[in-house]
C-alpha cells in the first residue's frame, strides 16, 4: 500500500511525476472527478486551517467526499483510545486517511496499523510532506529546481517546514543559505545530513548578507517562547523582518514565500511586490493535495 | 569434570557463545541489548574489567547453550565497537566474527524526543535504524549521536 508520511521517503523521481501530475492538474483540469465514490477521513487532532481546508478542497474537486474529525475533544482519544485502535477502526469506514496529530511519528504509526493509504498532513514538529511538495511545486512555477540559490530564514531549529525543504532541495543542484539568530541554526544532525547529501550550505545571522544573490527566501515564523524574554524576541523579530525597503537590490526575478500563517515576520507592504507569492503557494495547497490523493488511491 | 585452565577467570564452556573484547563496563548493557535479562533461563558468565593487551581493560560475556546469530550480536556494536564472537561447539571455537553497525533496533533504546509517538501508551516498540552518525528513531527521525547507553530502555 502506497502512504505519504515522510518526504524523506520520496525519490527525486518520486518528487518530480508528483509535481507534474499536481501541475497537469493546475493548468489543464485533468482527472476531474477521478475519485467519485471514495471517501476519505480526515483525522485533525490539531488546529489546522489551511491544511484541513485544501485537503477537503482537494477531495472535493475530485470528486470524493470526506468525514472529518476536527479535535482530540472530538474523537475516542479523550476516551484513551490509542492512535493505532482509531485508525484500525476508521480504516473499514474510507478508501484513505489524511492525518494531523501533535505527535511525531503519528502517521508513521498509523500506516504500520491502517489497511487504507494514510497520507501525512504534519505530526507535532515533525514531518509535513504535503507542505514541502507545494513548496517545491511554487517554486518550480518561477524557475528550474536547479542551480538556485535558497535562503531559508527564521527559526531553522525547530521550523519542521524548513527542515523538510531543506531535505528535498538536497535532491537537486541547490545552494542552502540559512539565515537564523544565534540558537536557532538548522540542527547539527540535519546539516551533517544535508552536507553528506553533497548540498553546500552556509550559514548567516544578518540576511543583509545574502539577500542580493538569492533565487528564493523561504520566510519561516519565529516563536516567542523560543525567546527567554519579550524583548529578546521583539529585538530579533525586528531585525529578520522582510520590508521593502530590506528588499532593494534584490533579484528581480526574486520569490519570497511562507508557509503562513506569518505573525510579522513579512511587512504587509510586501505583498503588494512581484516577489511576493506566499498566497499562491497557499492556493498551490490544492493541486498539489489533489496530486498526492490520487496518488495514494491509485488513480 | 574439565578443568579451568590457569589464568581464565571464569570455566570454559562447552557450547554457546563467548563475546570478547567488549568496551569495559559495557557487559551488563551488551547482555540488556541482547534481551538477556534475569528473566530468561541462559546461563552467563560476565567478566569485567578484565586485563586486555590491546584494550587496556575489556568485559567478556559467555553464554551458555546459546548460539547468537550475527543480526543479534550486531546489534551491540555501537556499545561495543571492538567485540568479536566466538562461537563455540563442544568446547572448540568453531565460528569467530566481529561486529558490524547495521540493521534495526526495536523496544531497546528510548527516543529521547518525549513528542515522540513511541514515548506514549500506543501499542508500539521503539525503533531505531542504526546508521554510521548514530541512531535514527523511525517514528520522529531523532537522530541519538552520543550517550547511546543512557537511552538503553
Amino acid at each position: 500500500m502506497y502512504h505519504i508520511i515522510s518526504i524523506k521517503d520520496f525519490e527525486r523521481e518520486d518528487i518530480d511525476n508528483l509535481l507534474a501530475r499536481a501541475e497537469e492538474i493546475d493548468t489543464q483540469g485533468v482527472y476531474e472527478r477521478s475519485l467519485e465514490g471514495k471517501l476519505v477521513a480526515l483525522l485533525f487532532f490539531e488546529p489546522s486551517t489551511r491544511t484541513r481546508m485544501s485537503f477537503a478542497s482537494a477531495l472535493a474537486r475530485l470528486g470524493g467526499a470526506s468525514i472529518c474529525v476536527d479535535s482530540v475533544e472530538g474523537s475516542s482519544i479523550i476516551k484513551g483510545e490509542t492512535l493505532a485502535d482509531t485508525v484500525r477502526v476508521v480504516s473499514g469506514y474510507v478508501d484513505a486517511i489524511v492525518l494531523r496529530h501533535p505527535r511525531e511519528g503519528a502517521a508513521r504509526l498509523a500506516s504500520e496499523f491502517a489497511t487504507v493509504p494514510v497520507i501525512n498532513a504534519g505530526d507535532g514538529a515533525g514531518q509535513h510532506p504535503s507542505q514541502t511538495l507545494l513548496d517545491l511545486y511554487t517554486i518550480r512555477q518561477s524557475m528550474p529546481l536547479d542551480a538556485i540559490d535558497v535562503g531559508l530564514l527564521g527559526d531553522l531549529r525547530y521550523g519542521r517546514t524548513a527542515h523538510s525543504l531543506a531535505y528535498a532541495l538536497s535532491h537537486y543542484d541547490v545552494t542552502l543559505h540559512t539565515i537564523a539568530p544565534s540558537g536557532l541554526e538548522l540542527p547539527e544532525h540535519l546539516l551533517g545530513e544535508l552536507k553528506e547529501r553533497g548540498m553546500e550550505v552556509i550559514a548567516y545571522e544578518d540576511v543583509s548578507d545574502i539577500l542580493p544573490s538569492l533565487d528564493v527566501l523561504y520566510v519561516t515564523r519565529m516563536q516567542r517562547e523560543r525567546f527567554p524574554d519579550s524583548a529578546s524576541f521583539l529585538n530579533v523579530a525586528q531585525s529578520y523582518r522582510i520590508t521593502p525597503e530590506i528588499l532593494t537590490g534584490v533579484k528581480n526575478s526574486l520569490i519570497i514565500l511562507h508557509p503562513l500563517p506569518r505573525a510579522g515576520e513579512i511587512d504587509p507592504r510586501v505583498d503588494d511586490l512581484p516577489y511576493a507569492r506566499y498566497f499562491e503557494q497557499a492556493k498551490n495547497g490544492v493541486p498539489v493535495r489533489m496530486a498526492m490523493l490520487q496518488e495514494v488511491m491509485g488513480q | 569434570m574439565k578443568q579451568t585452565p590457569p589464568g581464565l577467570l571464569v570455566s570454559p564452556i562447552r557450547d554457546g557463545t563467548v563475546i570478547d573484547h567488549i568496551t569495559a563496563g559495557e557487559a551488563l548493557n551488551v547482555l540488556r541489548i541482547l534481551g538477556i535479562t534475569g528473566t530468561t533461563e541462559e546461563c552467563l558468565s560476565i567478566a569485567t574489567n578484565v586485563a586486555s593487551k590491546h584494550m587496556g581493560k575489556k568485559d567478556i560475556v559467555k553464554i551458555e547453550k546459546r548460539e547468537l546469530v550475527k543480526e543479534e550480536v550486531n546489534r551491540i556494536a555501537l556499545i561495543a565497537p571492538r567485540a568479536t564472537i566466538n562461537i563455540i561447539r563442544n568446547y572448540l571455537v568453531t565460528e569467530k566474527k566481529g561486529v558490524e553497525i547495521s540493521g534495526i533496533l526495536r523496544g531497546v533504546v528510548r527516543c529521547p524526543n518525549p513528542g515522540c509517538i513511541s514515548n506514549t501508551s500506543e501499542p508500539i516498540e521503539s525503533s531505531f535504524e542504526v546508521t554510521a552518525a548514530g541512531l535514527h528513531c523511525l517514528y520522529c527521525d531523532t537522530v541519538i549521536t552520543k550517550d547511546i547507553t543512557s537511552h538503553i530502555i
